[in-house]
């Protein structure tokens, strides 16, 4: 439905595989088709481009190469971490810490969890979608097995104070998880100096293909297996290795891991000119999110007086692909829990759109979705009647 | 899910050329419905001429490509027709006329035959009229102004 040019706004959905990567990897789905699992030579050379991306994302984290175990992306680590450490601790305890904003592979695990014999406490977040450091060690009980919070969140782009979370965790002997799937390769991620235990990714968000994703599991902590089968990924993950999708996710954590700060540095700029751009020039709206602790790429925001759906259709009859928190978009009828959970009235959180930029991103493509934007806004505003209240409580104010 | 995708083309049609936007100054009856809570909204302008015809219709709609899309089909339907006429604008029709909702978009055209009668009740309240099968419509109230004091404080 798009018109001639499409600017691509969503890569926080997911990214386009970059060329470099696909070559990579196309090679092992043709010629290099074999089962790394396998004994002859042919096979054997596989398993060794495996081993290669696992040193790759391993080196890249400051790990070793043997607490990376590759999985089918974010929403398996997520559920595997969940799962899989609430079954290995059951002795030890039942009580899994979290927070409200977290994505649905970790808050309806949860629910999961606690319909099975599981505690799972949610943290609240302030303004602008931060945990309290004294509500999470607050919440921290003997029985206490998992804390598990995001590094950014998916919606509005906060990061989280991961570093004291972690360091939170360990002085209270509690694992520390965090899912890392917006901000693995976006920002640069440490385990060891940032106190993470286990830490979930997917290669999609990061210029490799859907279906492939990985969990750094810290070494000497006990997991149960998720997927039962084989004994790919030390016996810990079965099914036949992705061995093309790994190489992608290996080619594209090496661009990222050359390329990390020249990324940022340019999406940053990007980010910060549409923010000012749309607060000066669009009015009664809101940047959703902190200002500064967020992803390079992301940009939230609510638009009062109107709708995030009918704002994505005419934003996509113009060229433009964003995303909304709207309950339109979600399928069911309430806004975004990420929105509600910073303390936005359902009516605005109805409002929000995201905005999610990736290094191709020109500042042109950023300037005419502003154009757009105000237009469309204007419009959308001209048919609300929430609008009209205000304009005539305006007047009679005045 | 792909919102542009699953709407029919005439949905697509009164969604980006909505007809009879607006307001309808000293108008016969004027009826607000929704919830801003579920994300739609929509108020309906009458202008009834003495013979009970409806001889204008205008909306303001705040909510979603299919909200927009009931809320200017219904106004097209119920111009020209009597008060007692325009009862039977019901959603069903509504949709009809759309060739089809999505089904969670469903309640987007009870929402148009809700703003209708809710138009036609303040209509006839204030003219003293009686339409049968009409009842009281149900109204709801919002939070958002008591969180923006809030935010200026």
């Amino acid at each position: 439905m798009a018109e001639t040019k499409m600017i691509y706004l969503d890569n926080a959905a997911t990214t386009k595989v970059k060329p470099e990567v696909f070559a990579a990897m196309k090679p092992y789905l043709e010629e290099q088709y074999g089962n790394p699992s396998s004994a002859y030579a042919f096979s054997g050379r596989i398993a060794q481009k495996v081993d290669e991306s696992r040193k790759i994302i391993a080196d890249f984290l400051g790990a070793k190469p043997n607490e990376i175990y590759f999985t089918g992306g974010g929403s398996e680590s997520d559920n595997w971490t969940l799962k899989g450490i609430a079954d290995a601790y059951k002795s030890k305890g039942n009580h899994i810490i979290t927070t409200k904003i977290e994505h649905h592979a970790i808050l309806h695990t949860g629910e999961y969890l606690e319909k099975h014999g599981c505690e799972v406490t949610y943290l609240n977040v302030d303004g602008d979608g931060k945990i309290d450091l004294k509500e999470l060690e607050a919440a921290i009980r003997p029985e206490t097995i998992l804390i598990s919070i995001m590094f950014a969140n998916n919606e509005i782009g906060t990061i989280e104070p991961i570093k004291e979370i972690g360091r939170i965790a360990h002085e209270h002997g509690v694992l520390f998880h965090t899912d890392a799937v917006q901000a693995f390769g976006h920002v640069d991620i440490k385990v060891d100096e940032l106190n993470i235990d286990l830490l979930s990714a997917s290669g999609h968000k990061l210029n490799a293909p859907k279906g492939v994703g990985f969990l750094y599991i810290r070494k000497g902590i006990k997991i149960e297996p998720l997927i039962h089968g084989g004994a790919q990924e030390r016996g810990k993950r079965a099914g036949t290795t992705n061995a093309a999708g790994i190489i992608a996710i290996g080619e594209a954590v090496r661009i990222a891991s050359e390329t990390l700060k020249e990324r940022a540095d340019y999406e940053i700029k990007l980010r910060d000119h549409l923010i000012e751009r749309v607060l000066a020039e669009i009015p009664y709206c809101r940047l959703n999110g902190h200002r500064t602790d967020r992803l390079p790429n992301n940009t939230n925001f609510c638009f009062r007086f109107i709708e995030g759906e009918s704002l994505l259709i005419l934003l996509d009859k113009a060229g433009i692909c964003g995303s909304s928190g709207s309950a339109c978009t979600s399928g069911s009828l309430d806004p975004s829990h990420v929105l509600l959970a910073i303390g936005l009235p359902h009516e605005i959180a109805h409002g929000s759109l995201r905005l999610t930029l990736s290094e191709e991103t020109t500042m042109e493509e950023i300037d005419y979705t502003v154009d757009k934007l105000k237009f469309i806004v204007e419009r959308l505003r001209s048919m609300s009647p929430l609008y009209e209240d205000f304009v005539k409580k305006q007047g009679a104010k005045a | 899910m792909s919102q542009v995708t699953e709407y029919s083309d005439k949905v697509i049609d009164h969604f980006m050329n909505p007809r009879n936007v607006g307001e309808i100054e000293n108008a016969s009856g004027v009826g607000t419905v929704g919830n801003a809570k579920c994300g739609d909204i929509m108020r309906m302008y009458l202008d009834v001429d003495d013979n009970g015809v409806i001889r204008d219709c205008k909306f303001k709609t705040f909510g979603c490509g299919a909200a927009v899309a009931t809320s200017s089909m219904a106004t097209e339907m119920v111009i020209g027709k009597t008060v007692q006429e325009a009862m039977k604008v019901t959603n069903k029709a509504v949709m009809e006329a759309l060739d089809g909702l999505p089904k969670v978009k469903i309640h987007c055209s009870l929402l148009a035959e809700e703003a209708i009668h809710a138009a036609l009740w303040d209509y006839a309240k204030s003219h003293n009229i009686e339409i049968e099968g009409l009842k009281e419509p149900v109204n709801d109230i919002d939070e958002t102004e008591e969180f923006y004091k809030m935010e200026e404080e």
